[in-house]
Parts: C-alpha cells; sequence; structure tokens
C-alpha cells in the first residue's frame, strides 16, 4: 500500500515531460558515443559486421581483449600528425576569416534602422536554409578551371589562362568561411543588437571619437557573442568533410575524409573510430566551453 | 554621418553578394543549353526535361522528402518537451548532462554523430537482428540533430513568455495539462511550427548521416548529388538545385509573412486582455 501511495505521488506528467526526450537522447546520443570507445579498441575482422567484441567467453573464462594499436599507430605516424595539425590551421583560419567578415556584417546590421533589421537578419537566414551541400556546389562551378569566375577574368583579359584555384587550400578556406559564416553572424548580431546605445552617447559625450568608443566600450561588450560564434564555427570546422571533398585538393588534409576513407575505402570500422575518439579530444574542451556559456545565457547566442 | 552611412551600405552590400553570388549563379546556369555547366550557350529548360526523365533523382526526392517530412515532425514534439525541461524544470537530475546532450549534435561535427549512430545501429542489429539500415535508421539521426535545432528555437520562445496567462488560468483551477495545451501551446505554436520548417531543410540537406546510415535502395536526393559533384559539374544537379531553392525561399518567406502577422495579431490581443483585465480591477 506504502508502494502505492509513492506511485501516485509521482507527478506523472512531469515524468512523461522530462522522461522522453532524455530517454531519446541517452538511447541515440550518449549510448552510440561510448561505443565509439569501445569499437575503437576492438580488432578488426572481414565480415559483415567488421569488428569482434572485446568480451568474449571461452572455456569458463571471460577474455577482454582491447587493442591500442591504431591509438599507437596515430600517434606515431607522422601522416595522422600532419592531418590532425592541417585540420587545425584550416578550422582556425575559417574562424579567423569568419570573425573577421562577420564582426563589420553583424554591426552594419545592428547599427541599421530599426525597421530594416527583420528583413536584413531574413536576408542572412534564407541562404542558411536553402542546401548547403548545393551553395557548395555552386562554389565548384565559379572556381573549377573553366569555370565562371576564370572564364569572367579571361575575357576581361586580365589573365591568359586559367588559374588553378579549385582544389587549392584558398578554395577550401573560402567554401568553409562561406558555409560557417552566418554561425558567425547569428550570436554576434544578438549580442550587438541588444547593446545599450547609450554607453556609445555617454562616452562620445565624454570626447571619445567614435573609433575610440568603439575599442574601449562596444568591443569588449561583444566578446561574448564573438565567443560564442568562433566556438559554434571552429567546432564543426575542424570534423568538416564535405567541404574538403568538393573544393579541397588532395593535398588538404582533414580528419574528416580520413576518418570516412578508413571507413568506407579500406572498411577498418575500429580506425575510424579511433580517429573518431582523437577529434572527439580535440573538440571536447571548447564545446564545454560552448555548453557553459549556452547554459549561462539560456541559448540565446544560437537562437 | 553621411559618411558612415554609405560605408555600412557598403559592408551589408559586400557581404550579401558574398552570400547570394552562388546561388544566383547557379540557377541561372540551370538555364544553360549548353553541355558545358560553366559556359553559356543559350537559354533551355532542357536540363528540367531531363530532371524529369532521371529515375534515380526522382526516387530519391521522393524519398527525402518522406524523410525530411516524418524527422520535422518528430523534431518538433521532441524538440518542445526539451525546451519545456530546459526552461521549466530548474532542478532535475542529470541537468548538465541533457543540456550537453542537447548541445551536442548542433555543434559536435556531423562525422562523428554519424559514426557513432552507425556503430550503435550495428551493434543493436548483431544483438536483436533489428534494425537494418535504411529510411528508419536515417530518420534517427535526422531527428537526433533535428530535435537539438527545434529545442533552442523554441526555448527561445519559452523564456520570453509571459507566464501570468498560465498562473491566471491556473488560479481559476485549470490543471497543469490543460494549461499547456490551452493556453502555452497557443502562445509558442509560431516558434513550433518554424522549428518544424528549419528541420525540414536540415534533412532534406543532410549528406553525412544519410550516408552513414542508409542502407540498400535507401539512397536520399543530397548522397545522389553528393556523389555527382564529386566526380565533376552536373546541369542536372542546376536544375534540381534551382527547383528546391525556389520552393525553400517561398516557403520561408510566406511563413515569414504570415507568422508576424500572427504574432502582431497576437499581441494586441493581449495586449488588450491586459487592459480590460486592469480596468476591471479598478
Amino acid at each position: 500500500m506504502k508502494h502505492l501511495a509513492r506511485l501516485r505521488n509521482i507527478d506523472w506528467g512531469r515524468a512523461t515531460v522530462l522522461g522522453v526526450p532524455y530517454l531519446w537522447l541517452i538511447l541515440f546520443l550518449l549510448i552510440p558515443f561510448l561505443i565509439i570507445f569501445k569499437i575503437s579498441v576492438s580488432e578488426m575482422q572481414l565480415s559483415r559486421v567488421p569488428f569482434k567484441d572485446i568480451v568474449t567467453y571461452s572455456d569458463g573464462a571471460l577474455n577482454l581483449s582491447l587493442k591500442l594499436g591504431n591509438y599507437v599507430f596515430i600517434t606515431q605516424d607522422p601522416l595522422y600528425i600532419l592531418t590532425f595539425i592541417s585540420s587545425l590551421k584550416f578550422a582556425f583560419l575559417t574562424t579567423f576569416f569568419c570573425l573577421l567578415i562577420g564582426y563589420p556584417f553583424a554591426l552594419c546590421m545592428a547599427r541599421a534602422k530599426p525597421e530594416y533589421r527583420a528583413t536584413l537578419m531574413m536576408l542572412v537566414i534564407l541562404p542558411f536554409w536553402t542546401s548547403f551541400l548545393l551553395r557548395i556546389y555552386a562554389w565548384k562551378g565559379i572556381l573549377t578551371s573553366n569555370g565562371i569566375l576564370n572564364n569572367a577574368l579571361m575575357s576581361l583579359g586580365v589573365i591568359s589562362e586559367p588559374l588553378q584555384i579549385i582544389n587549392t587550400p584558398f578554395s577550401l578556406t573560402l567554401g568553409m568561411v562561406y558555409a560557417y559564416l552566418p554561425f558567425m553572424i547569428f550570436p554576434l548580431y544578438n549580442n550587438l543588437v541588444k547593446q545599450d546605445h547609450r554607453l556609445i552617447e555617454a562616452a562620445m559625450d565624454l570626447g571619445a571619437t567614435p573609433w575610440t568608443a568603439f575599442w574601449k566600450v562596444t568591443f569588449p561588450l561583444s566578446m561574448a557573442g564573438a565567443l560564442a560564434g568562433s566556438l559554434l564555427v571552429f567546432i564543426p570546422a575542424v570534423g568538416e568533410f564535405v567541404i574538403p571533398e568538393l573544393l579541397g585538393g588532395p593535398d588538404s588534409l582533414m580528419i574528416g575524409r580520413v576518418l570516412w576513407d578508413e571507413m568506407f575505402s579500406n572498411n577498418d570500422w575500429p580506425m575510424a573510430s579511433s580517429v573518431a575518439v582523437v577529434l572527439i579530444l580535440i573538440v571536447i574542451v571548447p564545446f564545454v566551453i560552448f555548453n557553459h556559456h549556452q547554459e549561462k545565457r539560456g541559448a540565446s547566442g544560437l537562437a | 554621418m553621411k559618411r558612415n552611412h554609405w560605408f555600412s551600405g557598403g559592408v551589408l552590400g559586400l557581404g550579401y553578394l558574398f552570400l547570394y553570388l552562388p546561388i544566383i549563379t547557379l540557377v541561372i546556369f540551370s538555364f544553360n543549353a549548353s553541355e558545358m555547366v560553366t559556359i553559356w550557350g543559350g537559354f533551355s529548360f532542357k536540363w528540367y526535361g531531363e530532371l524529369l526523365k532521371d529515375e534515380e533523382i526522382l526516387h530519391a526526392t521522393g524519398l527525402s522528402l518522406k524523410i525530411a517530412f516524418f524527422t520535422a515532425t518528430a523534431s518538433a514534439i521532441l524538440g518542445t518537451l526539451a525546451a519545456f525541461v530546459l526552461v521549466r524544470y530548474k532542478k532535475f537530475f542529470g541537468r548538465p548532462l541533457f543540456n550537453g546532450m542537447i548541445t551536442a549534435p548542433l555543434v559536435m561535427p556531423e562525422i562523428i554523430i554519424g559514426l557513432s549512430l552507425l556503430l550503435f545501429m550495428v551493434s543493436l542489429q548483431k544483438t536483436i537482428g533489428w534494425p537494418e539500415r535504411g529510411a528508419m535508421t536515417i530518420w534517427v539521426g535526422h531527428t537526433l540533430v533535428g530535435m537539438a535545432y527545434a529545442t533552442v528555437s523554441i526555448r527561445a520562445r519559452l523564456q520570453e513568455l509571459n507566464r501570468s496567462l498560465e498562473e491566471a488560468a491556473m488560479n481559476l483551477g485549470c490543471r497543469p495539462g490543460s494549461v499547456f495545451f490551452f493556453i502555452t501551446l497557443p502562445l509558442i505554436t509560431q516558434s513550433i511550427v518554424s522549428a518544424w520548417l528549419l528541420t525540414f531543410t536540415v534533412s532534406l540537406d543532410d549528406v553525412i548521416l544519410s550516408a552513414f546510415l542508409s542502407g540498400p535502395g535507401s539512397t536520399t536526393l543530397p548522397l545522389v548529388v553528393f556523389s555527382r559533384a564529386r566526380l565533376g559539374l552536373n546541369p542536372e544537379v542546376n536544375a534540381i538545385a534551382t527547383v528546391i531553392i525556389v520552393l525553400v525561399s517561398i516557403g520561408v518567406i510566406a511563413a515569414s509573412i504570415y507568422m508576424s502577422r500572427k504574432e502582431k495579431r497576437l499581441q494586441r490581443e493581449m495586449a488588450e486582455a491586459y487592459r480590460d483585465a486592469s480596468t476591471i480591477k479598478k
């Protein structure tokens, strides 16, 4: 009877509202995440399921076999090390240029007349909603050797033969900056548009030039937005796969591509998992900072 | 002040040019008669005709639309629940974990999410013989990411919601469930609709999760586009791109006009209700 009473005391509505998304996330996000770690220390085998169990039972003994060879290989093979460094380099470059382009853009949007702001925002959201894949494909048409840019430059007489633009570090960076720019603009705009304009006026009344007022007032206040935007660009950029595959040459090494090749070309799932684990270790610190920041600011940086 | 105006116009103009240039070229060259995708050979609807004869693209489009529909619906429901949890239930077991799990699909490289779900599905299949990789597993992956997007958009709306209407209903003896369905839900409908639309387009566009989670016979449209784009430029891709861009743009613009009107009406009605309430009090 006592148990029944306790059962009746549970707020079933609350339990359902909380339980359904919680269970969904644990089942399809947390458990799969842990499985990556498990597979990364499994032995590879040639079959429909290309990895062996790490715990086996034979002759009355439970055997646990952890294969750490993949990690040893990753940390010693120069190509892997170069790939990780190169991915970090492209992610930093992307973040830097997104900030360089996105900041003045977001500032001008935030300083525009209030009645225009919604439309200006709409114009940033619209390409963000239309397919990312197709927009990257479009850059391929622009940058390729007989592409739109080369044709235009040749007909203007600027160059006499096509420039090699596609499949270079430049085209890769351009594509990444293009794809991730809105992720920088949203949090920066949200931050800048909420700033109290009277602070600037006060600084100007006290004799600051617009330039000084910007660097002493607006810029320090916008650091939170810049940080959120930078993390929102940097974290996915480290593991980017589609853009290097379509716009980067074979020499633009990226972790995402290596992982993909291990998975789909070599069918070496344990190796792909080990690469994924290293990728997780690289992005986990920025992710924790971002998550903390979101929780504190109540997700306003993103929405 | 005048110079400032020109400067900011220039920055915005260049920025929008950068954002829209690829889209514009994609649309223009879809009407190109030439086999060479980037060399203009006259105006033609040729590639749209080819598109209608292309079984692979038509089949993939149908599948993608189906998956996107179910993804958007499931994401909107799960996102509403998760947003409600994050805004209203201040304390519960594992709140930081819950919050982290909502944010993870938004920022984590998609390739990690794809790999982890594939390994999970294969392990599950090995143990209990279910599920086969196909449309269902793609739907799970898309909904995982879609739910995160939906939660962020609905959460922002819930946070700024004035709770006095809910409290009034509660004081008048309304049960919590009814308060949610009759008061809260109508107030956040707008954000749920935009979450639905956003997750629909996210699902329609996804390459990586679909590549990991698809099985034989479940090739989605982005997978077809991606495999053709890897080989080179393809005029049919330009044509399908234009169709998608036009449809999404019309959808987004229509939805935003409709919702901003609805929002204005809602605010006017709320203002009137509050004014009436305050006159009664006097």
